[in-house]
């Protein structure tokens, strides 16, 4: 039997799961925030575009992008399993073609700013 | 004689059959929400790069009740993940220092203090 | 000693007659302080000498006594009356074919713990002049939890990965292939990557957990399987990203 090539993306995943783990809560409680108005001085334009438009904030950015959606990738083709979906090669290329789709406008839009 | 009999496991609701795997397939969904909220974050990315109205006008779409609801479902689904995910760190990667391994409530103890950590940079950098 | 009637609930099947299991309730006169097995070797004894189970030790060594009670994978010598309400449902371990009424087929488990080569494969040989292998108490640490496993494969009746693959190499057999590779005298580690790094070895596993939660002997195989990926996946990234790193 052949070594699996998982290991490729399950390297991806588990940065990825930690990654997440730790910034993805408080991501999601500044965009909530933002969303609910709570206060009109943040999220502004001019910070986030600050923030992005050095090499530094780009590269945090790209890092905890592609590494959220590959560990979501990777998951989901796990999940479309488990609720019993058997065509694996299938829903790998297309969770996997997502998150190469995502990585590319993630750096795309980034070097436009 | 022998005539062993197979008893039949649904491929699409065995997972209903125990509190465990409903709690193991509620963490494996979050992936989605994360998933989706990623795009969310790269659409943003987007708008940021064209210019304060456009990015204005994403902030406005995101206060809608549909994208209220959907930032407070992500961020209870990433909570999950998160406990979740370094409730099992000190079984994935144990410690071994001398002889004895480490507990693994002071490893677990350790990320969540970091996730404190982080977490409050992310909001002052974000609020 | 306060004595209890509690209605046993088995699930019975017999190759011979039947075409499928079907349920027999038993009211056996259980003592608190009982196990399952004890009531079990009370129905046979004294209410039905047809009903087929394994077991030896009465003691959680021996392994053999692994079945399916109110639903949860338990050594049926440890599951004390206590614990139970008086209704007990007891089923053969999951995800095993059914042989004779509580006893499952094992065959498929003995010949993937054998395909592990769970035994030490010497780094190189060395003549018994040359003296003993020393190990340290960190080293010996280091895989001694693996060692505790008694092959009950309550692990593998918990899995829904095994139950829904059976290829799935599975818990146990991967945790021990992962305490040979820790021990410290033992160089065997590439023949056993063969085996347990692959589609249907470790990583098959999604880490549902459950066999850790039901393990009679903390063995925690779950997470011997994460460290094999862990390993198995710098493994992957060194062969490939840094093959001027081979050995
Ligand atoms: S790992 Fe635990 S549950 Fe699995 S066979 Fe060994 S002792 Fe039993
Ligand atoms: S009878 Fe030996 S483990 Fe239960």
């Amino acid at each position: 039997m052949a070594k699996s090539n998982k290991p490729i993306f399950w390297g991806l995943f588990a940065a990825g799961g930690t990654v997440t783990a730790f910034v993805t809560p408080a991501l999601a409680l500044v965009t909530l925030f933002a969303a609910m108005r709570f206060n009109m001085d943040m999220f502004t334009y001019d910070a986030i575009h600050a923030f992005a438009a050095n090499w530094l904030g780009k590269l945090v950015i790209f890092g905890i992008i592609l590494l959220s959606l590959w560990h979501a990738a990777h998951r989901t083709r796990v999940t479309v399993h488990d609720f019993g979906v058997r065509a694996d090669g299938l829903v790998a290329i297309v969770v996997y073609a997502l998150a190469g789709i995502g990585t590319l406008l993630t750096l795309v839009y980034l070097l436009r700013i | 004689m022998n005539k062993p009999y197979v008893r039949p496991l649904s491929k699409t609701s065995w997972f209903l059959t125990q509190p465990r795997y409903k709690r193991y397939m509620a963490r494996e969904v979050t992936c989605l929400f994360i998933f989706a909220y990623t795009f969310l974050l790269i659409m943003g990315l987007k708008r940021l790069a064209e210019g304060p109205d456009a990015f204005n006008a994403f902030v406005q779409a995101l206060g809608s009740p549909l994208g209220v609801l959907f930032n407070l479902s992500v961020l209870i689904a990433a909570v999950y993940h998160s406990t979740t995910w370094f409730n099992v760190t000190p079984q994935a990667m144990p410690i071994q220092r001398g002889e004895e391994f480490v507990p693994g409530k002071i490893i677990i103890g350790a990320h969540y203090a970091l996730w404190a950590v982080v977490s409050l940079i992310v909001l002052i950098l974000g609020v | 000693m306060s004595e209890r009637q509690i209605q046993l609930e088995v699930l019975r099947y017999n190759p011979e007659t039947d075409s499928e299991p079907r349920y027999q309730t038993y009211s056996v006169p259980c003592l608190n302080e009982w196990v399952v097995l004890d009531a079990l070797n009370y129905v046979k004894d004294n209410l039905d000498p047809t009903l087929s189970y394994r077991w030896s030790c009465h003691m959680a060594v021996c392994g053999s006594c692994g079945m399916m009670i109110n639903g949860e994978p338990k050594l049926a010598c440890k599951a004390f009356i206590h614990e139970y309400t008086d209704q007990i449902r007891v089923d053969p371990m999951a995800n095993f074919p059914i042989e004779r009424d509580l006893v499952t087929s094992v065959e498929d488990f003995i010949a993937k713990l054998a395909s592990v080569k769970p035994y030490l494969i010497p780094k190189e040989d060395k003549p018994i002049s040359a003296g003993e292998f020393k190990q340290t108490p960190a080293e010996l640490k280091k895989f001694k939890q693996y060692t505790l496993c008694i092959n009950c494969m309550l692990c593998y009746a918990a899995c829904p990965q095994y139950g829904l693959v059976p290829e799935f190499l599975g818990p146990a057999a991967i945790s021990m292939a992962h305490r040979y590779n820790q021990d410290s005298r033992d160089g065997g580690r590439d023949q056993r990557q063969e085996v347990i790094a692959t589609d249907t070895g470790v990583w098959e596993c999604s880490f549902v957990g459950a066999c850790s939660e039901v393990c009679p002997k903390h063995v925690d195989p779950a997470g011997a399987l994460q460290q094999v990926k862990v390993a198995s996946t710098i493994d992957w990234y060194k062969e490939h990203l840094m093959p001027w790193m081979k050995k």
